[in-house]
């Protein structure tokens, strides 16, 4: 029989069984990426999965020499996102290059699982970002299942804003000429792969906040400050920043602030500092879209609040029993 | 009223309660029994018997070693055989008084009776000497002298006694028991503590999954009479009868880090007490029986347990008792199943605290350490407010200033991180190593001053 110290027994929930919670949550938002992206969207996903839970494996055991360093799990959950994050006309072996960068740069190289400090799928994202620009801004629609009505090929809704703005155009001549509203975008327009699914992300991530995997402190900081700012700086100038609704159902709002900025690992402890890595992401992401160069800036806003993570934490804790 | 609950942190494990139907049954006496010198929080007692005499039930075999200690009292009739060392259920070597059964005389002065005295003597140093005289100590958990503990130092003065009925551990039944069984004397024994406190309101607490125990301790409250006094329904929430989390519940008051409940005016008993309480004032019988729970879930339904025991019998004979420990049992605790000591001997005897024997199977088994997620999960169920993952880097990197900074000194050790680590880092194990860490520096610190 056992010997061993207090407590003697333990709850039902386990790291693979959170990130079996994770998977489930993001299966609306695949399913829709699969009916409107089609077949090209499902060999990005299957290359994604199966190049990162590969690839961790084939680290752990062969570079790092450690393999109980593999969690096929979270690493399934990395290949998820990233699929979520790529167009689907993304050449198969971008989404390779991808899937190393993610699980090899961003995650094994500084220990594994737990051990990272920039979230794994969205540094792939930014590399492939900044490396193949071409393939990563292409969004075509024409193969998905369900054909789309005003199928737009090409170009995200926020690049065409970015463009039109850059040469001259004010925000509603661009709405007209392309035909973009509100109800548009969330329905079926381009974004990254999840992007258009706004509702199937939302429906996620209560299902998470219900299974009490996730808190909502950080989504809500976040899309409170972008709701904010792109608030006022559209009431002073509509025809030069875009407003609260095209902000928070385009790009990769959704997607980053519901499961991208919510990774454990690469955000703060505390409900606090959640609060503080959330609003620095929404301020960011939009000076990113007001006055940057790129069409879109989430990546960017949660890599670069990521690096704030460890002092973050530093500075807030818990509420103590008995202390003031 | 809306139920109450501490303000921070806790779980919520399965509740277990598998002998809460079974009553309360007397153990025969064993052949020998093994009185333990430490059955108490302080100093151990120091044997007042020689080999070879001859002691009656309730006759005083040890005295206080010290200030913090207490009397201890033969639980059988018969010849002392012999006074050493045995293992304790730890495996430790304690001094036991070992003495061979014959009959059960109880010694002279003890009240036998079973009818209920609710009259209370008026004489406060009266009460608290039968309290000392009869050995009593806390039955929650702690074992900390009673006597010690009714009599605040000048200066500080109780606002509320606060009786723990709320049983917060899983699978345990005894408080449940008795709250059913011997409602009137636990309510007469609250009534005492709250004279020997300067009648001060006394508040008793029991959680939401006890409804029987609600309604008869409400009903006895109200059938006896006694002023300031009532019965509070709490949330089922671990660990609700943990002292400093039951204060905040009941009085939404924090006890200061490294202060006593009685400076924000609380003295927390626990129903076993307050039981044993009632039995040395009114019957001046010594505290030489408790009631314990043999259960788990590998054990048949027929064969859940609660027992009346006396203080000396050995484990074995009481599991022996109760049919034998199921062959599947991977480990046996004896306590709550999140704070209770896992039996590395079963040929230990009973002492005044304990609670039960638990059977456990498979699920107890430890899984593999797997590396942190950051999940936070711990920090959200550490009912003190700490950062459990955090405190377990410190401690690995020895840094103990940090160490203290972060509180690891205010670990209650209720495992709740342990408990809900989904990664199966062994959280509390560090912990506790820290803590006695830090602990051994603040002491250090204080003697010097």
């Amino acid at each position: 029989m056992i010997v061993s110290p207090s407590p003697h027994l333990h709850s039902p929930a386990s790291t693979n069984s959170i990130m079996r919670d994770v998977i489930i949550a993001l299966l609306p938002a695949t399913i829709v990426m699969l009916l409107f992206y089609g077949w090209a969207s499902l060999l990005v996903l299957a290359v994604a999965c199966v190049g990162c839970v590969g690839l961790e494996y084939a680290i752990a055991r062969w570079l790092m020499h450690k393999p109980e360093l593999f969690n096929g799990w979270s690493a399934g959950v990395t290949g998820l996102l990233l699929a979520l994050n790529l167009p689907p006309t993304t050449p198969w072996w971008v989404v390779v290059i991808g899937a190393l960068v993610a699980i090899g740069v961003a995650k094994m190289s500084f220990g594994g699982l737990g051990q990272n400090l920039f979230n794994p799928a969205i540094t792939a994202r930014v590399f492939l970002l900044i490396s193949f620009p071409v393939y990563m801004t292409d969004w075509d629609l024409t193969g998905g299942f369900i054909s789309s009505v005003d199928a737009i090929s090409g170009a995200t809704p926020l690049s065409i804003i970015k463009e039109g703005l850059m040469s001259g155009m004010t925000l509603d001549e661009i709405m007209e000429v392309n035909g973009i509203n509100a109800s548009t975008i969330i329905r079926d327009l381009g974004g990254s792969g999840g992007e258009i699914s706004g509702l199937a992300l939302v429906a996620g991530f209560i299902y998470l906040w219900i299974r009490k995997v996730v808190k909502p402190w950080i989504p809500l900081s976040i899309l409170l400050t972008v709701a904010l700012i792109s608030g006022v700086f559209h009431a002073v100038n509509p025809q030069q920043f875009a407003g609260m609704e095209i902000n928070i159902i385009s790009g990769g709002m959704l997607l980053g602030a519901l499961f991208m900025a919510t990774d454990y690992v690469t955000s703060p402890s505390s409900k606090w500092g959640g609060v503080i890595f959330g609003v620095g992401i929404g301020v960011i992401v939009m000076m990113i879209r007001y006055f940057g160069s790129y069409p879109e800036g989430m990546s960017f806003a949660i890599l670069i609040m990521n690096c704030f993570v460890p002092l973050i934490n530093r500075a807030f804790h818990q509420k103590k029993y008995g202390r003031a | 009223m809306a139920k109450l609950t501490f303000s921070i942190g806790g779980i919520h494990p399965a509740d277990s309660k598998l002998a809460r139907d079974c009553k309360i049954e007397v153990l025969p006496l064993p052949p020998k029994v093994y009185v333990s010198m430490f059955q108490h929080l302080g100093a151990q007692a120091k044997p007042v018997v020689a080999v070879g005499d001859k002691v009656k039930t309730g006759q005083i075999i040890a005295e206080p070693g010290g200030f913090i200690s207490a009397y201890v009292h033969s639980p059988v009739s018969g010849t002392v055989k012999a006074i050493g060392p045995r293992k304790d259920l730890a495996g430790f070597n304690v001094v036991h008084i070992e003495i061979d059964v014959e009959g059960d005389e109880w010694a002279e002065g003890i009240d036998l009776s079973p009818e209920l005295v609710t009259a209370i003597p008026e004489d406060r140093e009266f009460i608290l000497d039968r309290i000392k005289m009869c050995g009593v100590v806390g039955l929650g958990g702690a074992t900390f002298p009673t006597h010690v503990k009714l009599n605040p130092p000048p200066g500080k003065t109780a606002e509320c006694l606060i009786l723990n009925g709320t049983e917060c551990e899983p699978y345990l039944t005894s408080d449940f028991r008795i709250l059913l069984e011997r409602t009137d004397e636990i309510i007469v024994g609250a009534a005492i503590m709250q004279k020997v406190l300067g009648g001060c309101q006394c508040v008793i607490g029991i959680e939401e999954n006890k409804p029987e125990a609600i309604a008869a301790a409400r009903a006895s409250v109200q059938k006896l009479g006694f002023p300031n006094m009532r019965v509070a329904v709490l949330k089922k929430r671990y660990p609700q009868g943990g002292e400093k989390q039951l204060i905040d519940a009941v009085m939404h008051r924090q006890v200061k880090s490294g202060g006593l409940p009685i400076d924000v005016g609380a003295v927390v008993q626990n129903v076993g007490t307050s039981l044993a309480v009632y039995e040395a004032v009114q019957k001046n019988r010594p505290l030489i029986t408790n009631v314990m729970t043999f259960t788990g879930n590998i054990v048949p339904a027929g064969r859940q347990k609660n027992y009346l025991f006396r203080i000396g019998m050995p484990l074995s004979f009481i599991a022996e008792q109760a049919g034998g420990v199921p062959e599947v049992t991977v480990k046996l605790v004896s306590g709550g199943p999140m704070m209770g000591k896992a039996i590395a001997n079963l040929d230990a005897a009973t002492v005044k605290g304990t609670s039960s024997i638990l059977c456990l199977g498979e699920e107890t088994r430890r899984h593999p350490e797997t590396p942190c997620i950051s999940c936070c999960r711990c920090a959200d169920a550490c009912p003190m407010g700490l950062e459990p993952f955090l405190l377990k880097k410190l401690y690995a990197v020895g840094d103990t200033a940090a160490l203290e900074q972060n509180a690891v000194q205010d670990c209650i050790e209720c495992g709740c991180c342990q408990y809900s680590c989904p990664a199966y880092v062994p959280l509390l194990d560090n912990i506790r190593m820290a803590k006695a860490q830090v602990m051994g520096i603040i002491r250090a610190r204080n003697a010097k001053k």
